[in-house]
């Protein structure tokens, strides 16, 4: 424990600055996928555990646009389009085969191609890891906010997940589509007899769910390495996440993934040798005050 | 290569490992030669995210094996490599290598595990009694310690210990020019980052003693964000960063380093930075990182060592690892074993290994020699340079002193009560 670098940064604002903005970069992104992974199980009632797939090729998908176009907008929206397609594949020829079956047979099914998408990879770009490269537009000296030190490039990636985020809440909470989604999650039966057609429905919102992981991808590719298999850490901590703020609720998913942002962030200085475990402390403590997390709703 | 994972892995790590790792069985990759062959067994990381690990290893040995089957082989007999893929787990290196000595007929074994594996393949040595030359593990134990200690296990690798040696030296003195007092360290959670680290340390301090180490961080393997790591560094302001980061935990640690502009605030020494496999994949490799060599080309400066890099290159189109040279070494120093003892027989073949000098494109100084009194590999290129981004990647290398490291191994060797 180091409580002193601890308070000695709460008392500094640079240091504040700096660490705040790092635990937002960690849960933003973070955010961005347990997103998909909460939307997806509140709609389909299935644990996406090949989640983490479309992180890594909307990864790929970005860097090798990248590679070709030289163009970083287009890098970003090649990883989300990709992945979006990559989703409703995946949902209406595998994934729709197994909804209301026995929970080990979907996971079986997902984790199935955890270990298929790796392979793909490794067949595709090559078991190596690899790097994307920052763009030159963002290789530039950082911002000094209140003596906090602010690459703009983590500017960029903050507000990106954040107008994904508020695009994603409206939506879905205003819409006429949000609604129809809404409802499905709700009584698919019901939504069903009204003459909607739920696949549709159920592959749109895996589309949308594997989008956002393929956007943070794509996001968090010019700097972090590429490899086959690089989607199950952050599956992991997306888990987490979604245990924390409830399996199902999109705000829910922001305040977890921001929470475990600030542990790591801050919880690097006052307990280097116990940051994973912080993280695992305060799911399990979440877990035994509200089981169903901070947001989420008593399965009715 | 010590690269190994710690024992009591978390459920992350488990995780990430089943996920990375688990593949269909891998069939042999066999090596067909012609008869009156000898059939070498080589249990090596073929898949998983350490696969560059195997692939490297073998291509080392390949375009040794090449080489030396033209010339007539070991004593007459043909090589036949049989390689396995081990899938990076101790259980699993040391069940192939029994089968490849049992079953497969092999009476030889390049065990190019990492040290996790190592450890396991060496036991299997000592029950069959099957010549084993160790080519990655860099864990100084595996051969300073008396009770490792069997006459048919040899090593290749380079060892950790050299490697702090020298290093340290070279740190301190920047350390004591610049004066750099105050220094952090960050390397990953596990066996190779902990012990490397501290072996470092103890050796910068002791040629600087009045360097301190103000922050330390411990990032998880394969952990793939380090921004709490990066900005808990510029918090503690040290002048100087050590880190035994590799591959792309270390590629993707400079990525984000660099858009906090780290490297321009303090000295950086990582000492797996000068690798093909790192060098030639980060996009913006700052100018000015300290490195120890691992392989390259242009150190030891000579034709030859040059020729060996090309010709790797245009047989497999990449550069060679620090895995390749140590694997291919092993074959160099087999095939001239086998011309001293006149034989391919395992016993005769370990009593010509020992203490056995040969030519060779990594030595420091052209030849490196297998000592006979703990057998493992001495007189190896080991030096410290800056990088710049692009080839020749690292221009000047400082090369270590082989009689300075060789003292200080048997000051440590005392310590450690192996002597």
């Amino acid at each position: 424990m180091d409580l002193d670098t601890l308070t000695g940064c709460l008392a500094s604002s640079a240091c504040l600055v700096t660490q705040t903005t790092s635990g937002f970069i960690i849960g933003m992104l973070l955010f961005l996928v347990a997103v998909g992974l909460t939307l997806i199980f509140g709609v389909l009632k299935v644990v996406n555990f090949s989640h983490g797939a479309f992180y890594m090729f909307g990864a790929y998908f970005a860097m090798t646009a990248y590679q070709l176009t030289g163009s970083f907008a287009l890098a970003m929206l090649c990883g989300a389009a990709g992945t979006a397609l990559l989703g409703l594949i995946f949902e209406r020829v595998f994934m729709s085969r197994v909804y209301g079956r026995d929970v080990l047979m979907q996971v079986l099914v997902c984790y199935a191609f955890v270990l298929i998408f790796d392979d793909v990879v490794r067949m595709i770009w090559g078991p190596e890891f690899k790097s994307m490269g920052m763009p030159a537009a963002f290789q530039i000296p950082p911002l000094f906010i209140a003596g906090g030190v602010v690459p703009p490039y983590y500017l960029l990636l903050i507000s990106v997940a954040l107008v994904a985020a508020i695009i994603l809440g409206l939506g879905l909470a205003r819409t006429r589509i949000g609604k129809v989604i809404r409802a499905a999650a709700h009584n698919p039966g019901m939504v069903s007899a009204l003459g909607i057609n739920t696949g549709l429905i159920y592959g749109g919102v895996f589309a949308l769910g594997g989008m956002l992981a393929g956007l943070a991808g794509a996001l968090a590719a010019p700097v972090r390495s590429l490899t086959p298999g690089m989607g199950f850490s952050v599956l992991i901590e997306s888990f987490i996440v979604t245990v924390i703020g409830g399996m199902g609720s999109i705000l829910g998913a922001l305040i977890g993934a921001l929470l475990i942002g600030m542990i790591r962030s801050f919880g690097s200085l006052g307990f280097p040798l116990f940051t994973e475990g912080l993280m695992y402390l305060f799911m399990v403590i979440v877990l035994v005050s509200r089981p169903t997390g901070l947001f989420g709703k008593e399965v009715a | 290569m010590t690269r190994t994972r710690k024992p009591g892995i978390s459920r992350r790590s488990t995780l990430a490992l089943m996920g990375a790792g688990a593949v269909t069985f891998a069939t042999p990759w066999v090596a067909r030669a012609q008869a009156k062959t000898i059939k070498v067994g080589m249990p090596t990381i073929l898949s998983g995210r350490v696969a560059q690990l195997g692939t490297s290893s073998r291509n080392g040995v390949m375009l040794e094996v090449e080489k030396v089957n033209a010339a007539g082989g070991l004593a007459g007999r043909q090589i036949e490599m049989v390689i396995r893929d081990s899938k990076g787990q101790p259980q699993e290196a040391a069940r192939v290598a029994r089968e490849l000595v049992n079953t497969d007929g092999c009476e030889l074994l390049i065990d190019a595990e990492a040290s996790s594996g190592a450890f396991a393949v060496h036991e299997v040595a000592r029950d069959l009694g099957v010549l084993c030359i160790h080519t990655n593990s860099e864990t100084s134990s595996l051969t300073a310690d008396p009770k490792q200690h069997i006459p048919n296990g040899f090593r290749t690798a380079r060892q950790g210990v050299h490697d702090s040696i020298v290093g340290g030296s070279y740190a301190a003195a920047i350390a004591k020019a610049k004066g750099l007092k105050r220094w952090a360290t960050c390397s990953p959670d596990y066996a190779y980052g902990r012990d490397t680290t501290g072996e470092y340390v103890t050796y910068l301090k002791r040629f600087a003693p009045d360097v301190e180490i103000i922050s330390e961080s411990w990032p998880k393997l394969f952990q793939p964000d380090y921004t709490e790591v990066v900005t808990k560094i510029l918090q503690a302001k040290p002048q100087a960063l050590y880190s035994c980061l590799w591959g792309g935990d270390l590629t993707s640690y400079i990525d984000q380093a660099n858009i906090y502009a780290l490297f321009a605030q303090m000295e950086v020494f990582a000492v797996n930075m000068a690798d093909y496999t790192a060098l030639t994949v980060v996009k913006n490799l700052p100018k000015g990182i300290h490195s120890g060599n691992r392989y390259i080309k242009t150190y030891p400066a000579t034709a030859e060592n040059a020729a060996w890099g090309d010709a790797y290159k245009a047989k497999y189109n990449e550069y060679p690892t620090n895995w390749s040279w140590e694997n291919a070494t092993a074959i160099m120093l087999l095939a001239e074993a086998s011309k001293k003892a006149n034989s391919a027989d395992g016993k005769k073949l370990a009593e010509a290994l020992r203490g056995l000098k040969i030519k060779s494109p990594f030595g420091a100084d052209g030849t490196v020699t297998m000592r006979a009194e703990d057998q493992t590999l001495i007189g190896y290129a080991i030096g410290w340079g800056t990088t710049i981004p692009q080839e020749p990647y690292v221009p000047e290398v400082k090369a270590g002193d082989w009689k300075t490291i060789l003292e200080l191994e048997a000051e440590w060797k005392k310590s450690k009560g192996y002597t």
